[in-house]
Formats: C-alpha cells, structure tokens, sequence
C-alpha cells in the first residue's frame, strides 16, 4: 500500500466505525483531493459526510471548530501546508486553546491534515515544512509520519484524539520511501515492509517515537522524509548511528531520546524545515537540559537554509544524504 | 485621453460628528414603523433585496406595535423581556463599578444594546447554539443563567466555572446554548455556519447564530462565514451588531461605499433583513422569522440590528475622546426599555409605578447576588483557582512536557 492509499483506508476505517467523522477540504470530495488521499470516501458514504469546501482555510477549520463543537469529529485537509496561514487564527486562538479556556465546556477533536516537505520541484508556496510553528502552540497535537503503517496508525489515532492534531503529510513519501538520492530511480512502497498496512483499525499511539536503526555511536532525530535520509546518510558514511522517527512532535517522546542519546553520546537532528527556531532547536534544547553530562561532542543540527524554497536549487536546499553524512563524521571527530 | 490628471487622493472616510460637534442624524433615514413588509419565510433571498437598505420597526413613536411583524408576543412575554431588559442593564452597571472599585480587571457593557441579546435569545429553543460577542450577555440573563455564575466569572474566584483562565465576561454556557466567547474577533462567526452544518450533517432539527459586529465584519471569517453559509445554505442565523463605533472607529470604516452591512449578504444569495435592534418586539419578530427559516431547511438570514452602544467600548475606554458626549442622547432610534415600557403602558398593561417597583426588586436581587459573589471571592484578593489548574485542561490528559512544568512551577 502507498501512504496514499493507507492514508484513505485510515479514513475508511474512521468513517466505517464511526458517523460523526466527516471528511472535507478543497478537491476533496468528487475528485477525492489532488493527492487522492480521500478518492472514494464520498462514494461509499455519501456527500454529507465528504464533501468539497470552498478555497478559504481559514473558514474550513473554522467551520470544523464549529461542527466539533456540535459533537462531531471533522477530519480535514488543507490541500497544502503551505496554504494553512490564512487557517492559523483559526488553529491557534480557536482550536488550540477551546478546552482549556471554556473548561472543558467545548472541546475541539479535530485533525488536519496537510501534505508537507518538499522535493517534488514545488517552490517556495508546495514544499514548505511548518510543523514548527504548531509545535510552538499549546493545546495542539503535531504528528508526521514516515511510512504508510505509521501513517495509517498515527492517522486513525489522531482521529481517535479528544484534542485538535495538526496531521503532516510528507508528501515526498506518498509514493515511495524517498532516501534524498534523487538523481536515482524512485523506489516503491509495495517493495518495503512498511508498505505492509495491516486490516482493520489498529492505531499507533501519538508520542511514541520508534527507533528505526540501531547504532552505538550516535542518535540522529528525524522525522518523515529525513528518516530515510538519516538512514542512507548512516549507511553511506559508515558511521554508527541510531536513527530515531520522531512520528509525533507534540507531545513528544523524550524518554526513547534521551536513554538513545545517553548511550551513544552524540547527536545530530535533522529537518528539511527551516533552521532558524525550527523545531531542531526545541530537540537541542532538550537533549542540552536531559543528557548534557553524557555528551561527548556538540549537537549539530542539519537543516533547510532560512530561504525561502527554492524551485531550480531544491537539491541544493534540501538536507540530503551527503550534507547530513558530513554532520555524521563531524560529530564523531570531535 | 492622455491619462495624466491631478494627483491621486487617499479617500479616509469620516464620522460627520467627533467631540465638540452637535451630533446630527437629520440624513440618518428611519421608516416608519410598520413600513416594512414581513414576507414568507420561504422567500426568495433576491425577492426581499430591499429589506437590507430599510429598517424593520413595530414600536411607533405613540409606543404602539403596529404593521405585520408586531403580534409574536403577549403582554407577559413583553413584561419578561423588560424585566430581562433591566436586569441586564442593572448587572452591567454594578458590575462596571465593581471593576472601578477594583474588584476585577475589566468589564464591558451592553448598555443601549440589550433588546437585540434579550430578544434574541427567545425566538431560539432549547438546544440551539449562539456564538456570541463579548456584548450578548443578555443571551445568557434571557436564558436564566445564574446572575451568581456570571459574577464569579466576572470576578475570577474560587467558583468560577472557567478557573480564572479567561478574562471578565468571556463566558461559556454550553447548556445555555452559548459559545464559549474567544476575545478575538469575528472568529465564531464562522464557527456558528460550522456548528449548523453538523446540524444538517447529523439530521438534526436545531439552528446555530452567529454574532458579530459591524466593525468585526471586515474580518476574514465574516466572509468566508457568509460563503460556507451560502454554500450549504446552513441553518444559521447571521447577526451583525451596528452599534455604529468599534472603540473609536466609526462604522464607515469598516462599511466603506456599501449601502448597509446587511447588504453585504446580497452577494451571497442570502437573505438580508435590516432591523431596528432598539425595538424588542422587532428583534423578536425578525429573529423569530430568520430561525424559523433556518429550521425549516430554508437557509441562513443575515440581520443588521440598527442600534447605537451608548457607552464606552469597555471599561478600558473613554469615548469622550472620539465622539460627542451628545451623540447618545441624540440617537433617533431611542432607549430598547424606555420603549418597551411606554409599549407595555400604552397597551395598558404597565404602569410607571409597576416599573418604580420592578426596578427596585431588580436592584435589590443583582445587590445580594453580588454580595454572595464577593464572598466567594473577588481578583486579587487572593482567593483565586490554584496556579496548578493553568496546567490543566490544555488537553484531555496532560502530557509529560506539561506535567514536567508544572513541577518546575511549584504546583
């Protein structure tokens, strides 16, 4: 199964077991969205419960706000992540914030999602990573997932949650489990084993992050298309490390971080978001304050440039294996 | 034409009226009561355009209720909603002065205003749901929420609902059919066409309104409110509060050329009421035909009440500075209870001693709740919710991060 396809059968699943999921968005109906994440679903359960929104972000989250409140559980798309700003009131002052400050009076379970990263030559307004800028909000969830079981999982978690998530989707890894070598030719998911997606409606639970390679002598944190990046760049350079999928940002698992690093010693984060208060400089920050006597080397951090994406440049801006394999020798010569 | 003129002006739009200018509505045009026609609720939206540039009213100058809109209400009825009417207005000034005194931080008031939340609140039933501004605390006095609640919210103590997380007056009432109020503006107008929609979605029979004033509907979510609500014709009511300022911006600078703000509507399709909001019978009408409307499947009615916020925008401001101090009493559309009272009395049915008395019993009921409130606590006197209760609630469970905090506080 794609992360495509996982990602429809998560909301398959959701709206199966339970009505008050609704599923809307720009493209999202009919069509089934540009990326075809929801193809089907207004077939199979009709076009109240999936349904096409007008282009403006900033009323189809706060419409969802609204129906959350009457007691159902929208799950929602923003057709990029890049198109969210308009939303961000919405998210922040709204969802964000509806429990604590009415007391639980209203509540505000709702998911959106939103394809993230780039790669796929979609410039500065279709590559744009802003996890950063939910992380930095209370009262918000922020989950990516890296693979199509975790995104399944993670997805009908997030739609299980009593609180708003913000869903990031790398949109690189719809297809394939992209490695950053993008001069060779693409790999499926049908050929990898996360690409596995199991029956029925087992979730992954949020805040659990997975190591996904074993190393002795350095923890890389990643998350969606630098897990695979991280991966190829411990492979290539020959250099010890374990690689840790973040899978959920907010909240985040500290506990599997912290015992990761306290054992090899060294660190390096990686995101394709921009470097300036990404959310690389949260994870240092934590890993300064938990592990601080275990370190044997300064935390690097490898990330975008704080430019906007470039179109023609991609590769150049976009944190690859060989920029992120340099970090891994760097941190081990020190 | 050679396209070189004078150099091009920047048009600011300003209020005829700022302070030390008589105020001067003689251009401000107002139909006569009864005027308006009051159409099926099964009208074409297009078929009623003229009702956004007119002004529904039923109270005449005489006091009496006259044309198709009058009649919704029995005397009873029109004795609750002035008792309503006053309490509202007795609440807001001790509690206006409780936050001179220094019993809270800030308070707003309704003052002028409080036919349109009173009104209001009585042409919905049980389960339907306002979004409100922080100016509909007549939503809640007309629905029988306890005067004691508001306070203790007013006043952030140990019995506040909200755990003193929200400032004054941001209420949530959910079993009251209220929205919790967010402080940031516009946001729940367009969460009230969401909460219809899942109405409409769950096969339901209740209505959403939404709330907004006139400076708000230059926001973002006016407009995409109006265009989800057009869209699934939601079963909404879209209520736009012209109080005529927004702090001390006149509404000209949020209306700009358009005729009215409820003409805003036409360009969605949806029908589009003007109405007198210091008139008690004629919010009730109006409001009654809109919710009416929207249950029936029909679609969303976006009201302009007409009324004038006799006030200051909150405690925070002093509209002597912006405006007139004439301009209050200059206002042609009259006081909501002076009106109603001289309604109840031309029809026999009020008296100005009843009135005396009803005024007294108000005062003396909003005084021993305030005093039961102030035990209890009032801001700053120390008895407020534990510093621990800020770290809950942000989610259902909290998360290790937040529990790690609230250590690190102290809590």
């Amino acid at each position: 199964m794609t992360m495509i396809e996982a990602i429809r059968d998560a909301h398959d699943v959701a709206m199966g077991g339970d009505n008050r999921v609704v599923v809307y968005g720009e493209d999202v109906g009919f069509f089934g969205g540009v990326f075809r994440c929801t193809a089907g679903l207004q077939e199979k359960y009709g076009r109240s419960r999936c349904f096409d929104a007008p282009i403006n972000e900033s009323g189809i989250v706060g419409t969802a706000i609204g129906m959350a409140a009457y007691g159902l559980k929208p799950v929602i798309e923003i057709q990029f992540a890049d198109y969210v700003y308009p939303a961000y009131d919405q998210i922040v002052s709204e969802a964000a914030r509806l429990r604590h400050r009415s007391n639980g009076d209203f509540t505000c379970p709702i998911v959106i999602r939103m394809p993230t990263g780039g790669g796929i030559f979609g410039g500065q307004t279709h590559s744009q990573s802003p996890e950063a800028i939910f992380t930095h909000v209370s009262g918000l969830k922020v989950v990516i997932p890296s693979n199509p079981v975790d995104a399944k999982g993670l997805l009908l978690a997030s739609i299980a949650d009593p609180d708003p998530v913000i869903f990031l989707e790398p949109k690189r890894l719809y297809n394939g489990p992209f490695d950053g070598h993008h001069d060779r030719p693409l790999t499926t998911w049908k050929k990898h084993a996360l690409g596995a997606v199991p029956e029925g409606d087992e979730i992954v639970p949020l805040g659990k992050a997975k190591i996904t390679r074993d190393g002795a002598d350095v923890t890389v944190l990643a998350y969606g298309t630098m897990v695979y990046v991280a991966e190829t760049a411990a492979k290539e350079s020959g250099v010890d490390a374990e690689v840790i999928d973040l899978r959920s940002l907010l909240p985040l698992d500290l506990e599997t971080i912290a015992a990761s690093v306290k054992k090899t010693g060294r660190c390096v984060i990686v995101h394709e978001a921009t470097r300036t208060c990404g959310f690389g400089a949260e994870l240092m920050s934590l890993v300064q304050e938990e592990c601080f006597y275990s370190l044997e080397a300064p935390i690097i951090r490898v990330t975008g440039w704080d430019t906007p994406y470039p179109h023609a440049q991609e590769w150049q801006y976009f944190p690859g294996p060989a920029r992120v394999g340099e970090a891994l020798k760097q941190v081990m010569e020190e | 034409m050679s396209g070189v003129g004078k150099p091009l002006t920047l048009n600011v739009p300003e209020p005829e009226c700022r302070p030390g200018d008589t105020p001067d509505f003689t251009d401000f045009e107002i139909p006569r009561a009864g005027a308006v026609a009051r159409p099926p609720v099964d009208v074409a939206a297009d078929d009623i355009r003229d009702m956004a540039f007119s002004i529904v009213r039923v109270l005449n100058k005489d006091g009496q209720a006259v044309g198709d809109w009058a009649g919704s209400l029995t005397p009873d009825d029109l004795r609750t909603g002035l008792r309503h009417m006053m309490t509202l207005r007795t609440f807001d000034a001790r509690m206006l002065n409780a936050q001179r005194q220094g019993k809270t931080s800030f308070y707003m008031q309704s003052l002028g205003e409080e036919a349109i939340s009173c009104a209001f609140a009585r042409a919905l039933e049980p389960g339907d749901m306002n979004f409100p501004t922080y100016r509909q605390a007549g939503l809640l006095i007309a629905a029988d929420y306890p005067m004691l609640t508001m306070m203790n919210q007013i006043y952030s103590n140990a019995h506040d609902p909200l755990h003193g997380r929200q400032m004054p007056i941001l209420y949530s009432a959910k079993a009251h059919g209220f929205f919790s109020i967010s402080g940031n503006l516009g946001t729940q107008f367009v969460q009230s066409v969401g909460w219809a929609m899942a109405s409409a979605i769950s096969g339901d029979s209740k209505i959403a309104a939404g709330w907004i004033g006139d400076g708000s509907t230059a926001e973002n979510d006016f407009h995409a409110a109006m265009v989800f609500a057009s869209t699934y014709t939601a079963p909404v009511v879209l209520n736009i509060v012209n109080n005529q300022w927004a702090i001390s911006t006149f509404q000209g600078i949020a209306r700009g050329g358009v005729g009215t703000f409820a003409a805003r509507g036409h360009g969605f399709g949806v029908a589009s009421i003007r109405v007198d909001g210091n008139d008690y019978l004629a919010v009730h009408a109006v409001a009654k035909w809109a919710a009416e409307r929207a249950r029936l499947g029909l679609g969303p009615t976006l009201i302009e009440y007409v009324t004038y916020r006799a006030g200051g925008h909150s405690s925070s401001d002093d509209p002597s500075a912006y405006r007139s101090g004439e301009e209050p009493g200059a206002w042609p559309l009259g006081d909501p209870i002076d009106r109603l009272k001289q309604h109840l009395i031309s029809i026999g049915e009020w008296s100005d001693e009843r009135h005396a008395q009803a005024d007294a019993e108000i005062l003396s009921d909003v005084v021993t709740v305030q005093k039961q409130a102030e035990a209890v606590g009032t801001l700053g006197d120390g008895k407020a919710p534990s510093p621990r209760d800020v770290f809950e609630g942000v989610y259902e469970t909290m998360p290790p991060h937040l529990i790690r905090q609230r250590q690190m506080a102290g809590y």
